[in-house]
């Protein structure tokens, strides 16, 4: 790992750039394909993908169904599934919908409720999950049926208006102040904000590297990384900013913005995170090294509802309504970005970052086709496959013993990371006359 | 014996991964009817050589040949392995747990009649196929229900049904008793008897010694050398110095114990079967460790050891009863697996993948798994004390690998039981159980993990040391208790026990045991 000296150094390095480093070459591959789709519809498109008004309509369009894939993400590590976020965002947006016509809730005070919901819920699916030990494919299955059916009750299965200090987290955008300049500042601000913490950042990062020891890559590489993405931040800035009056930066993709700054945080540098990861990867083993898998699996159920009340809550306030088709099949739509972002089936692979993008991907792609004037059946069939042939390239370049596609071209330059024991082929179950924690030992 | 033709020749065999030559001409003849053992250090290439021969890695994947009965074979998959008489039975078994013997044997291989199957000849074939195999089970069990011994003896027995000549056994003692292995060394023998040979990869060179003909014996993918067992005058210590290219002449480190005053007591322990109630898995059992002091607990497979031991280990088997835990004078309640960790205690499991690591992580992470709260401001992890903290470890225990950024699915059996013996140490405890630490792991490694312990033990931590192999028991502990039937039977100071002692207490419930 110290010095390079194989030819492809500079490849992998140039990897690094885009964070493809020893571990999440898969995000790698997958950012690339964003990079790329976008690039396509941008040239199909003849440059309205990449226009103002159509970047902020996928930001406000698409912010639910990130928010979702952000703790779907979590709940496909820790091993389950939710099938139930549709019906949950929906019950969610009828009771605060109602409440606030009905009741003459405040708006402020109806999202707390609508959250409260959410953690009611979760907590209901979250308890047969965990402490009863139902398979949560059955419970979330049951609770589609259950709160989908709760929400035509409660609205009498029609569409309830909302009012309109509430649409302002699905339909808001970050308010004109300061002086005229032809753009909305608010969003310069944030634009010059996050492009100072990327510079921060990849300083931090670097420092962190030299105290531990490692050797980080070579200077130009950050610098390069760095001026890559703070062009993409003031490229993004200046679209978002310049968009037609009264629109900017959507606060439904402010509140994305900051869950996914959070849970990438709590997933990967806090306790909880890690006790996620090991519940997935190996329960018996965590249990064993004192984790409370429990209380993991609760948690993680119940974040889930919380985040799909959000959304159903964002979506009710960007259609000015709640109805009883909301959320439907929302749930494929995240678990389709889950997947995409690399986590595994199984459990114990997966991250906020790469569900993301993996959920972009998506977006962009139901966008450009949409701008192409495609139909919604092709559009759901070119859908389709592309979460076929993601998924199954990934799975196809890991029995191959190569991480991905980009892996396996920058393989040569990896030869010196790999103790010389080959990748074993037979999945190993352990020795059968273990006693096991729970488990018949006859 | 040499007299035997030779029934198959693998010729320079080279097969590399992506930067690793995992064999590099290695050559192995074996002859008809003869018992040939692979010896080898985890990782010296012995499964993949296994592999190249059954076809898990098909022909082209591979340079050299494999001549079987004068011929060069292009094995593409395991199935034109088998067909030509080549049948590999792996550590892991490849039985269906819910499906019976009779289906399991004929499993891929129905007899069929009218294109239905034909469940009558499957059965009198099973039938004959178990007795060949000495098992007298009714063909119709399911698989889960009988014991990995006999598991062992059906994959013989399915092995057999498919006319092999060639039979190649990857650890089949691993998981036995001592009386299920020598069932099963006899049964091979039996085979020889009958024209089969074997090809048996062993780490129990006892074994070894006993039953093969020839060895043959690989290092860092080459092939060192190749012995004939009576004519050579193979003993272990021989095979040894082939496999770890010097000579061990010490298998246990040495150690001058310092006992300090007892600091750990179990009382009238008892303990359930965690699904069926009127089954005792521990019975009234009551232990003591000192300071500094390696305790040894003794016992078949199944008497109890690993469930006496999780259960202690804050309830993590079993349907808790009765029974009181003592630490430094005062009573303590481990009513999970976190309270047990808070008190100082650990406990390293047996089975290294499926209970002691999640094989998803990495190093660094694997490390720390057991008290992320040591190195944590309130809820967040810090990753350069992380790191810091698994550098030390892999240093100081010696675990081979580039970097500890690396998965631990990536390293051999030895260096992943020093990365959990590292996540046991990080939490730092005062006592330590360690189930079977050596179990899978090469004789080098072996020595180095003694090493550890001895080491953990010096430091004043008491330790609990699980053990099927007697010499191990006998080499490290200072005090060893039996177990017979979920009961300690018997507590010998490790300077007047012998085998034989201890394997009669081992299988009997003798008497109460005097605390001592």
């Amino acid at each position: 790992m110290s010095a390079d000296t194989s030819p492809r150094g500079g490849l992998r390095d140039l990897k690094k750039i885009f964070g493809g480093g020893s571990s999440n070459v898969r995000q790698f591959g997958i950012l690339f394909s964003l990079i790329a789709i976008i690039v396509l519809f941008q040239v199909l498109t003849n440059g309205l993908t990449l226009s103002s008004g159509n970047l902020i309509n996928l930001v406000s369009q698409y912010s639910y169904i990130l928010i979702l894939a952000i703790g779907m993400v979590m709940v496909i590590i820790a091993g389950h599934i939710d099938l139930s976020v549709g019906s949950v965002a929906a019950f969610a947006g009828i009771v605060v919908a109602t409440a606030m016509q009905d009741w003459n809730l405040p708006w402020p005070l109806a999202i707390l409720l609508g959250l409260f919901v959410g953690v009611l819920i979760g907590a209901w699916q979250g308890f047969w999950v965990a402490y009863i030990g139902v398979p949560a494919f059955i419970v979330t299955l049951a609770g589609m049926l259950i709160f989908r059916g709760g929400n035509q009750v409660i609205g009498n299965a029609n569409t309830v208006p909302v009012p309109d200090g509430f649409t302002v987290i699905g339909s808001g955008y970050l308010p004109e102040v300061g002086p005229f300049t032809g753009y909305n500042n608010l969003t310069l601000l944030l634009g010059l904000v996050i492009a100072v913490a990327v510079i921060l950042m990849e300083w931090r990062a670097r420092r962190v590297q030299k105290i531990m020891g490692s050797t980080p890559a070579p200077l130009w590489v950050s610098v390069l990384k760095v001026v890559l993405l703070v062009a993409v931040v003031i490229y993004a800035t200046v679209l978002f900013a310049g968009g037609r009056e009264g629109t900017s930066f959507p606060v439904s993709g402010i509140i994305l913005g900051v869950l996914v700054l959070f849970y990438a945080f709590i997933t990967r540098n806090t306790i909880f995170g890690r006790h996620v990861y090991a519940v997935g990867g190996n329960k018996l083993a965590a249990e064993l090294s004192g984790v409370k898998s429990r209380r993991v699996n609760f948690l993680v159920m119940m974040n889930m509802s919380i985040l799909a009340s959000l959304a159903g809550m964002i979506f009710v306030a960007r259609s000015v309504a709640s109805g009883p088709q909301d959320g439907l099949s929302w749930e494929l739509d995240a678990i389709a970005a889950v997947f995409i972002g690399g986590a595994a089936v199984s459990g114990g692979i997966g991250t906020v970052t790469g569900s993301i993008v993996g959920g972009l991907v998506m977006a962009v792609l139901n966008n450009g086709l949409q701008l192409l004037g495609v139909g919604a059946d092709l559009v759901q069939i070119i859908k389709g496959l592309v979460l076929l042939i993601a998924v199954g390239v990934d799975v196809w370049n890991k029995s191959q013993g190569r991480p991905s596609l980009i892996g396996f071209l920058t393989r040569k330059s990896k030869t010196s990371e790999f103790p010389p024991e080959p990748p074993a082929v037979v999945p190993t179950s352990g020795t059968p006359e273990t006693a096991r924690p729970s488990d018949v030992s006859s | 014996m040499s007299a035997e033709p030779v029934i198959l020749e693998m010729r320079s065999i080279t097969k590399e991964f992506p930067g690793v030559k995992a064999l590099s001409n290695v050559s192995l003849t074996v002859r008809a009817g003869e018992i040939h053992a692979i010896c080898g250090e985890n990782g010296a290439g012995k499964s993949t050589l296994m592999k190249v021969l059954s076809g898990v890695y098909p022909y082209g994947t591979y340079s050299g040949d494999i001549v079987y009965q004068g011929q060069v074979m292009h094995f593409k998959d395991i199935r034109s392995s088998e067909a030509a008489g080549i049948a590999i039975i792996h550590q892991e078994l490849a039985l269906i747990p819910e499906l019976s013997i009779t289906e399991n044997i004929f499993l891929g291989n129905e007899p069929t009649k009218w294109g239905a199957i034909d469940w009558i000849t499957a059965k009198k074939t099973a039938l004959e196929l178990l007795a060949r195999v000495g098992l007298r089970d009714d063909p119709d069990t399911l698989i889960k229900n009988i014991g990995v011994g006999k598991q062992q003896l059906v994959e013989i027995a399915k092995a057999l049904n498919k006319s092999v000549k060639v039979l190649i056994l990857d650890e089949p003692t691993a998981a036995l008793n001592e009386a299920d292995s020598q069932h099963l060394l006899d049964l091979i023998r039996g085979l020889k008897g009958k024209g089969i040979s074997s090809i048996m990869i062993s780490h129990k060179l006892n074994e070894i010694e006993q039953v093969a003909d020839s060895i043959t014996i690989i290092r860092d993918g080459l092939t060192i050398e190749t012995l004939d067992v009576i004519a050579d005058g193979v003993n272990e210590d021989r095979i040894i110095r082939g496999m770890v290219g010097r000579s061990l002449e010490s298998r246990f480190p040495d150690r001058t114990p310092h006992i300090g005053d007892v600091f750990f007591e179990v009382r009238n322990w008892n303990v359930q079967h965690p699904q069926v109630a009127e089954r005792m898995v521990v019975k009234n059992s009551s232990l003591t460790v000192r300071k500094g002091e390696i305790v040894g607990i003794a016992g078949l497979m199944g008497a109890g050891r690993t469930e006496l031991a999780m259960s202690i280990f804050g309830r993590s088997y079993g349907n808790f009863l009765s029974g009181k835990v003592f630490k430094d004078g005062k009573e303590i309640e481990l009513r999970n697996v976190a309270e047990a960790i808070d008190h100082g205690l650990a406990y390293v499991s047996e089975d290294r993948k499926a209970l002691g690591l999640n094989l998803l992580d990495d190093i660094k992470r694997s490390i720390v798994s057991a008290k992320l709260s040591k190195i944590s401001a309130g809820p967040v992890v810090n990753d350069s004390k992380e790191y810091a903290i698994a550098e030390s470890y892999r240093t100081s225990l010696r675990i081979k690998t580039p970097s500890v950024d690396a998965g631990v699915n990536k390293l051999s059996g030895g260096n992943q039981q020093k990365v959990v013996l590292a996540k046991w140490m990080f939490t730092d405890p005062d006592l330590l159980i360690l189930d079977e630490p050596t179990r899978g792991i090469d004789v080098g490694a072996k020595y180095e993990i003694y090493g550890i312990i001895q080491e953990l033990a010096a430091q004043g931590k008491g330790v609990i040391l699980i053990s099927s192999e007697l010499p191990e028991l006998l080499g490290l502990a200072d005090r060893i208790y039996t177990v017979f039937e979920g009961a300690i039977t018997d507590c010998i100071p490790a300077d007047t026990a012998d085998p034989e002692t201890l394997m009669k207490s081992m299988t009997s419930a003798r008497k109460k045991v005097q605390s001592i």
